[in-house]
């Protein structure tokens, strides 16, 4: 655990008391069986909303407490935990990113108190088939009028049934694979043309497959530069990788406690199978592992919170380092816990599906470390 | 974060700290010793001789050999903030700190240990010396049928009332032949349980009684050798702790060792030329995107660097969490670990980088540094094995810091 300020440690326990208690892993499953479209509780998103979590990135001047990412992290690492559904990664960071960075101040003051307040939420809409490829954007945004008019599809959108609005990575110019001609529009979901299906996954959590057929936006629909919108959405993909990656962290914690704790108490040959060298040695891997990777996550968050120039670099080492230990991890609690683990009736399903969804979403360890040799030159 | 919040109480006087150091040396280094790392004889090659016994006795003066000590035992009673600062000037203009090589395991081992477990007189007799790199200590450890298994060692020592006569065979005491003194692991109870019938003697190596044997490794290197007591003599004053706490003594100085053993890549990382994808852009070329023209090493590569930059930052939220106070403590186990491995899977990525110019053993076929990395890469195979072999520092963790239970199998 980095070395947490008074409010930073408040914050967390806050969060881990909730979690523990009003948002434990049974009210994901309750939610599963309810096959509820958008995939998560309402009360549970607003008592987040309640509890300030929408705002911990938003000035204080839209409605915020500006704490910064690493704080956030601090509660997706709790929500990760308990595999909490709800859409305060894609809404509450990675949305309000989008709109801390390349926003207008009029955009950020019609966009951000909203988000804060819950009223808005707000989902970055980026990939479009089956691998996360920004640059193989291909719907488009074509001038019109004084506007522009979209059109094309986007898949695996996070929180996509969920959202009331989308930022939208489109094509302005340049050819399909080129950083260059890519533009970012913010598009109500009620916009003309927009339409939407669910995803049924694995993990049931909520993503959607959004169409926007013709929709046409405003000028004012514009986010940053136009044909120069690739930094931004890079910059807002990463603040998204370093959340998945404190999410993963609590993910592959709580995974890794569930086994030891099994290790501990399941008793084969008459004694525990934890005093089997074979599984102890696995064990003291996964446990070094984990720290290893709690400071890849760490350090990227800061990175973020400190504006380094080594951000892109740390959110790739982050992702894909917590990508490859969740993995490890989430293949290790089936194995170790035998049949058991097999049930649907326990937990431990829900953390193999979760941890496949969140090593693909916004780039699997493959991407990252093609990325990472990419920042480095080689 | 509570880092900030240091610095500012602290910033002023570190900086007055640092502008000390630089000024000091300014005036003191050899500058013809910049970058030069001191080997166990003394010198990286003869000629620097002087100038190094004039830059240790110099640091020595200031207490900065082992900064960290108190000032009455040879330190400069520096906190964690001003030896990182120190060590940071230093790094600066290319200045190595020769005493703890010299040493030998003094400064990083027996001397932290002493400054527990010793009394008042063993910490005035014996700090001073391996604080100015005068005195070069070596270890008694393993035997040869006591390695990972350590606490079964034979080596006996007899109480003769004033002193013990140590009667035994030590293996693998780096630098035992080079060594004034010697800290042992040494039976003086064997009616007990085997933990619990240990002491740690101290005892001079010139003495009839001591003869040592270098070991000629798969490297070719000689860094350690065997050891034999034959009614070799200790003084009672000498004995380190309480007669037959010797594990515990011992328990304390292996964490000491791990803590040294944990930094990865060793002192490298200064010239950029020297990094691992550098190096292998010049032997394997790139491709019209500039990526290296082998994308399954380039992966392989990318998974190492990821390893080495996750020990760096790992090792860097150590010490924050410590609040610039690090504890030698159990994490050391997963340090080493990590460290090894990363140590090892780099002398692997050079040679599979140098191809079929990497496995030269002499001659001038071969670059200075080729010939030198096929020797690193055979020297460090040892790293996983000493200091409690990769598998010893898993049983550690698993029992030590996950709490698992022990196994119960019995030999």
């Amino acid at each position: 655990m980095a070395a947490l300020n008074e409010e930073q440690s408040l914050i967390r326990d806050q969060a881990k008391s909730w979690v523990t208690e009003q948002a434990p892993v049974r009210r994901f499953r309750e939610m599963r069986d309810a096959r509820i479209e958008t995939a998560y509780a309402p009360e549970a998103f607003a008592a987040m909303v309640d509890m300030g979590w929408t705002g911990i990135l938003v000035p204080e001047s839209y409605g915020g407490s500006d704490l910064g990412y690493l704080t956030f992290g601090l509660i997706l690492e709790e929500l990760g935990r308990q595999l909490t559904a709800s859409p305060l990664l894609a809404s509450g960071l990675i949305g309000t990113s989008a709109l801390l960075l390349g926003g207008s101040e009029e955009q950020k003051q019609v966009w951000l108190p909203k988000l804060v307040d819950g009223s808005a939420i707000l989902t970055l809409a980026v990939d479009e088939g089956p691998r996360h490829a920004p640059t193989k954007t291909a719907l488009t945004a074509a001038k019109s009028g004084g506007g522009f008019v979209l059109d094309g599809s986007k898949a695996m959108v996070l929180e996509g049934m969920a959202a009331t609005a989308y930022v939208v990575v489109a094509r302005t110019g340049g050819a399909a694979g080129s950083e260059d001609g890519l533009s970012l529009f913010l598009v109500p979901a009620e916009a003309k043309g927009v339409s939407r299906s669910a995803r049924s996954t694995a993990d049931s959590r909520g993503y959607a497959d959004v169409t926007f057929a013709k929709v046409e936006v405003g000028a004012d629909a514009l986010l940053g530069k136009l044909d120069a919108g690739y930094p931004l959405l890079d910059a807002i993909l990463d603040r998204g990788r370093a959340g998945l990656a404190a999410e993963m962290l609590g993910t592959a914690s709580q995974a890794f406690d569930m086994t030891l704790e099994y290790l501990k108490t399941r008793k084969q040959f008459g004694r525990v199978i934890g005093s089997f060298q074979a599984l102890g040695h696995r064990a003291a891997d996964m446990y070094s592992g984990m720290e290893l990777a709690r400071s890849c996550v760490e350090a990227a968050l800061q990175a973020i919170d400190s504006d380094a120039d080594n951000v892109a670099e740390l959110c790739s080492l982050a992702k894909c380092k917590m990508g490859d230990h969740l993995h490890l991890v989430s293949n290790e609690l089936i194995q170790m816990h035998g049949g058991i683990g097999m049930t649907d009736e326990y937990d431990a399903g829900f953390y193999l599906k979760r941890a496949r969804a969140l090593e693909a979403i916004y780039g699997n360890q493959a991407f990252h470390r093609e990325r990472y040799a990419r920042l480095l030159g080689y | 974060m509570t880092a900030s919040a240091t610095k500012t109480e602290h910033g002023s006087d570190l900086e007055a700290f640092r502008a000390e150091v630089r000024a000091w040396l300014k005036d003191n280094f050899p500058p013809a010793l910049e970058g030069i790392v001191p080997m166990m004889e003394g010198g990286a090659d003869g000629s620097h001789a002087a100038d190094l016994a004039t830059w240790r006795d110099r640091l020595a003066e200031r207490g900065w050999g082992a900064p960290h000590w108190p000032k009455a035992y040879g330190g400069a009673g520096l906190d964690h903030a001003h030896v990182r600062a120190l060590a940071q000037e230093m790094g600066r203009v290319g200045a190595i700190n020769p005493i703890p090589l010299l040493a030998g395991m003094g400064v990083t081992m027996v001397g932290p240990t002493i400054l527990e477990y010793g009394t008042d007189d063993q910490k005035q007799r014996h700090l001073p010396g391996i604080a100015s790199g005068k005195v070069r200590w070596c270890l008694g450890l393993s035997e040869p049928n006591a390695g990972s298994d350590l606490a079964s060692l034979s080596t006996l020592a007899e109480d003769r009332g004033d002193h013990f006569v140590v009667n035994g065979q030590k293996i693998w005491t780096s630098g035992a032949d080079i060594s004034q003194w010697c800290g042992a692991l040494v039976r003086t109870d064997k009616t007990v349980a085997k933990h619990k019938g240990i002491s740690f003697l101290m005892l001079p190596m010139d003495q009839p009684g001591v003869r040592t044997r270098p070991i000629k490794l798969i490297s070719g290197a000689s860094p350690f050798c065997e050891t034999f007591f034959d009614d070799a003599r200790a003084e009672k004053d000498d004995l380190l702790g309480e007669l037959n706490d010797g594990w515990n003594v011992i328990k304390r100085l292996l964490q000491h060792e791990r803590a040294s053993q944990t930094s990865a890549g060793g002192p490298g990382g200064k010239k950029k030329a020297s990094a691992l994808h550098e190096v292998a852009k010049r032997y394997v070329g790139v491709d019209s995107a500039g990526r290296l023209d082998d994308p399954d090493l380039r992966s392989r590569l990318t998974r190492h660097l990821m390893d080495a930059a996750a020990h760096k930052l790992t090792a860097e939220r150590i010490a924050a969490e410590a609040k610039g106070n690090p504890q030698v403590s159990a994490a050391a186990s997963i340090m080493k670990n990590s460290a090894t491995g990363i140590t090892q899977a780099r002398s692997e990525l050079m040679l599979e980088i140098m191809g079929q110019q990497g496995f030269g053993w002499e001659g001038d076929a071969y670059a200075a540094d080729e010939l030198a990395i096929v020797r690193e890469w055979l020297w460090g195979k040892a790293i996983s094995i000493y200091g409690g072999s990769a598998e010893v520092q898993r049983n550690i963790i698993s029992k030590n810091i996950l709490g698992l239970p022990e196994t119960t199998q019995k030999g």
